[in-house]
């Protein structure tokens, strides 16, 4: 590690501005050619970071967030440019740099850490050679010690057993330690400023404590600037001295991270406040001021203990072979044949619970802890290995998976996907996408009768009848949500098994979904399985949360018992490390 | 790797089966008698079912396949019934030809086409990509029978730096001593630089004609690739972690585009072994797929089974080398094994 430092700090040297923000960006404006033509995507931003402060910047989707800082590390794709304004990185014109010395730069002197770290790494090149790779461009080190100092870069992010990580792949790690090697590939090399581009979206909550603590530490040890870009609110709270809220393009408000929370100005400040899950509150309160159905959340009441059973889960198992096991005809010529244990994986083990009519239950766990698994098997995908599961008093779970399909009962579960887009058939419009339920089981054979009822659906789900003759890519996010949401109520289910439903969604749509789930179930008296990993969301929607670790219940309760006064130390622990503003 | 070999050689063994019955049956009922068109127009009957039962033709089908299935185990594949040679061989002698100058193709329109193909997407848009495009469309509208004669007009007839098309070797030179049947291979072997130059100077037309053929697949499915590869996030990593155009493109992007191509590799391997039967009239190369197209002709059963038989397990080694090479550029491949 000492040749790394001695010529970092040379390299310092030679390149620090006398003196000033480390990264001063005025009035920059950017714009994409597009064949609709000319795009804006930012326009007349303004931010001045200094040596060691860390800037979140915060913003929904389309906000410009990632394209200010693709910006700033001139990583652009070609259709983008910089039509005005400037960018002085330690006394570097960024928007005039010859792209030599842009390259130098990077890696060594500005780097960036990515959301979807397995995808942000060569997935054929093993991980020691990819930091190696950044180590030798930028002369940090030899040939002959650069597997040495790539060692001792993966022990600073904490990896376990570097010497055997080094040889690993991508895709032989899990996604907590790709994103480990990330930041050890943005750190490789000490550089001045750090840009974290949603670097914990789609990792577990107790991952992403994990890695932002981590990212929190090794900056602030080296006195490094840093920009983290996110969706979430209290992501940034936690971790940043300044937030800028960015919306369409442009930042509409920039504060100390405390008082941005104590006293947002902005309308959409406060707008995206609220938006924000947190302990404490209803689903209205998610809503702007002054919004929302009086009907829905805030008369919400919580469910009679009289509701008779829906469904019954008992002893449920699902096993799998295990991935990589010793082969059993080897064991069986060495003469020990291999135990169970090591072969076969129980996703899910031995897990009983109910959902009485009316009920929401939350299925809450980090990825990996069988609740997918869980709600594949009640939807009858799949087969349990073991167990029944009931449901409006049949032994639905002795049907195999192949013929539930075609079973009268398989109207009465529904099912709401994670992902809004890729759960809709590209090919189809909104409309037939919502008729595709009635038209395979709902006895509909087309004509008005159709045209009506889906007329009728979409009002419910609040989609503009305008929107029905689309198809998915003309259509938002939340859009796409609200077509789920009616296909999935359009033949009046029992039970509605809702899959992480506003995962992908920004937090304002996720708000905006939340309510109209909630009313929904008011409405038509449905049953939710809510599959989520975000507890505070789970509390919001259900009345009894279920937390799942490694294919077991480890609690199970109200929500408000599981919230506010958490038994089992897994459960705390998972609540704790939920960034939140502090209100 | 060794079971991933193991694996695919065994699922091979089913479809070298059906090759074998496939082309039993189907150059049994080709239309045309054998015995009849050997004994010659003016044979009597008496000739004719004479040479039926010198042939074994006369036997029932399950006979006849039984005789040749207990042959084909001894390694005989029977006898050319108009050369009186052993197919066996005459394969042995024409594959080399024919593998030779397909190899020699393929070859050349990867070095033409693979940079051609990166370049292209590189610079997308450019000049040099459109360039690229009409050029391999063109050579792939081009029926190869055409592009060789064009190409034997210009460098032969026109202006004379190729030697005459016929053959493999000019006939002032001779063959040089067998070990791979490849000649410029054999030649260096035998230290024989005169016949290696005489021996490229045959090739090389007629592995050009084969080559522009080969260009087009190669090079449209090298740019595709790369530019799926290039918007890929882990060539976004790459440039932001500073690393040179050069070892983004190569090293990064490159390795992870060549997946798609080495199986596009596969099949214009295939393509080629087609257009090599009208290449080798051209150019009256001596190579197996002439000889294939003259048994047929005949009704000459034997090299055409021989022939079937030895295209499929080239079929087979070619499989198995794209799956070698999956495993050796694609870590995940090797660990599915």
């Amino acid at each position: 590690m000492h040749g790394v430092v001695d010529v970092k700090e040379h390299a310092a040297k030679s390149s620090e501005a006398p003196s000033g923000p480390l990264l001063e960006v005025r009035d920059l404006t950017v714009e994409f050619a597009t064949r609709r033509g000319i795009v804006t995507a930012v326009s007349k931003v303004d931010l001045t970071l200094g040596k060691g402060e860390t800037l979140g910047i915060v913003g929904e989707s389309g906000s410009g967030k990632s394209v200010t800082s693709y910006t700033v590390m001139r990583i652009l794709d070609r259709a983008g440019r910089i039509a005005e304004g400037s960018i002085t990185f330690s006394g570097i014109d960024v928007a005039h740099a010859p792209e030599s010395e842009m390259r130098d730069l990077r890696g060594r002197e500005m780097s960036m850490i990515f959301q979807n770290p397995r995808a942000a790494l060569n997935p054929i090149r093993t991980v020691g050679a990819q930091i190696g790779d950044v180590l030798l461009q930028h002369v940090q080190a030899d040939p002959r010690n650069v597997k040495h100092k790539v060692i001792d870069i993966l022990k600073q992010v904490r990896i376990a057993r570097p010497e055997d990580r080094y040889h690993a792949y991508p895709f032989e790690l899990s996604g907590g330690m790709c994103q480990r090697i990330v930041i050890a590939l943005a750190l490789a090399c000490r550089p001045q400023l750090m840009i974290a581009d949603e670097p914990t979206t789609g990792l577990d909550v107790t991952t992403q404590k994990a890695v932002m603590d981590l990212v929190t530490e090794l900056t602030r040890e080296r006195g490094m600037s840093t920009i983290l870009i996110t969706h979430d609110l209290g992501l940034a709270a936690t971790y940043c001295d300044t937030v800028m809220v960015m919306e369409k393009g442009k930042v509409v408000e920039t504060a100390p991270a405390e008082r941005i929370f104590r006293d947002p100005q902005h309308p959409y400040t406060r707008k995206l406040m609220r938006a924000t899950p947190r302990p404490g509150i209803t689903l209205k309160d998610l809503l702007p001021e002054g919004e929302g159905a009086p009907t829905a959340a805030a008369a919400r009441s919580p469910v009679a203990d009289a509701g008779a059973p829906l469904l019954t889960v008992e002893n449920l198992v699902r096993e799998y072979p295990r991935q990589g096991a010793p082969s059993a005809f080897l064991a069986k010529l060495k003469g020990k044949p291999l135990t169970p244990e090591e072969t076969i994986f129980r996703a899910v083990d031995g897990i009983s619970f109910e959902v009485k009519r009316g009920e929401s239950v939350g299925l809450v766990g980090e990825s990996g802890c069988g609740k997918s698994t869980t709600s594949t098997m009640v939807m009858r995908l799949i087969d349990p290995t073991a167990g029944k599961i009931t449901f409006a008093g049949e032994d639905i779970g002795a049907i195999p998976a192949k013929d539930f399909a075609h079973h009268p009962m398989r109207k009465r579960i529904q099912m709401v996907f994670q992902d809004p887009t890729e759960s809709l058939n590209p090919r189809y419009t909104a409309a037939r996408a919502i008729a595709d339920p009635l038209l395979r089981m709902g006895g509909y054979s087309g004509g008005a009768k159709l045209d009506a009822r889906v007329a009728e659906l979409a009002e419910m789900v609040g989609l503009p009848q305008n929107l029905l003759e689309r198809f998915p890519h003309q259509l938002s996010g939340g859009q796409k949500a609200r077509i789920g949401i009616a296909r999935a109520i359009a033949l009046d289910p029992d039970l509605v098994i809702l899959d992480e439903p506003t995962a992908a969604l920004d937090v304002s749509v996720q708000a905006v979904v939340l309510n109209l789930l909630e009313e929904l179930k008011q409405r038509l008296g449905m049953s939710y399985l809510f599959v989520s990993h975000d507890l505070h969301v789970v509390g919001l929607l259900c009345d009894r949360v279920i937390v799942m670790r490694q294919g077991r219940i480890v609690e199970e309760g109200t929500a408000r018992e599981v919230l506010e006064a958490p038994k089992d130390a897994y459960t705390r622990e998972l609540i704790a490390a939920i960034p939140h503003p502090p209100v | 790797m060794l079971k991933l070999l193991g694996s695919r050689l065994a699922t091979a063994v089913p479809s070298l089966i059906g090759v074998v019955i496939v082309t039993f049956l189907l150059t049994r009922v080709l239309p045309g008698d054998t015995a009849a068109y050997f004994a010659g127009p003016a044979a009597t009957p008496q000739a004719i079912a004479e040479i039926r039962t010198k042939l074994g033709l006369d036997k029932s089908l399950p006979a006849q396949f039984a005789d040749y299935v207990s042959a084909l185990a001894h390694g005989d594949l029977g006898s050319s019934l108009s050369t009186g040679q052993p197919v066996a061989t005459e394969i042995a002698s024409r594959l080399p030809a024919s593998a030779e100058l397909t190899l020699a193709g393929l070859v050349l329109a990867l070095l033409i086409a693979v940079p051609f193909g990166i370049i292209a997407a590189v610079r997308q848009g450019s000049w040099i990509d459109h360039a690229c495009r009409i050029i391999t469309t063109a050579g792939v509208s081009l029926p190869v029978f055409f592009t060789g004669l064009l190409l034997v007009y210009v460098f032969y007839f026109k202006l004379g730096w190729a030697p005459a098309p016929l053959g493999r070797l000019d006939v002032f030179f001779s063959a040089p001593e067998t070990v791979t049947g490849f000649y410029l291979i054999d030649s260096l072997i035998a230290r024989d630089f005169e016949t290696f130059r005489a021996a490229l100077a045959q090739l090389a037309v007629p592995a050009i004609t084969l080559a522009i053929f080969a260009l087009a697949p190669i090079a449209r499915m090298t740019r595709a690739s790369m530019l799926a590869v290039l918007s890929s996030e882990f060539v976004r990593t790459a440039k932001a972690a500073g690393l040179t155009d050069y070892t983004v493109i190569i090293t990064y992007a490159f390795r992870n585009a060549m997946l798609p191509v080495v199986t596009t590799l596969g099949m214009v391997f295939s393509f080629l072994l087609g257009a090599n039967v009208l290449v080798e009239k051209v150019f009256a190369w001596p190579g197996i797929g002439s000889y294939a197209v003259e048994a047929l002709i005949t009704s000459d059963y034997a090299p055409v089974q021989g022939f079937v038989l030895a295209m499929a397990i080239l079929y087979v080694i070619l499989n198995l080398l794209i799956d070698l090479a999956y495993g050796i550029i694609d870590p995940r491949a090797r660990s599915e094994a």
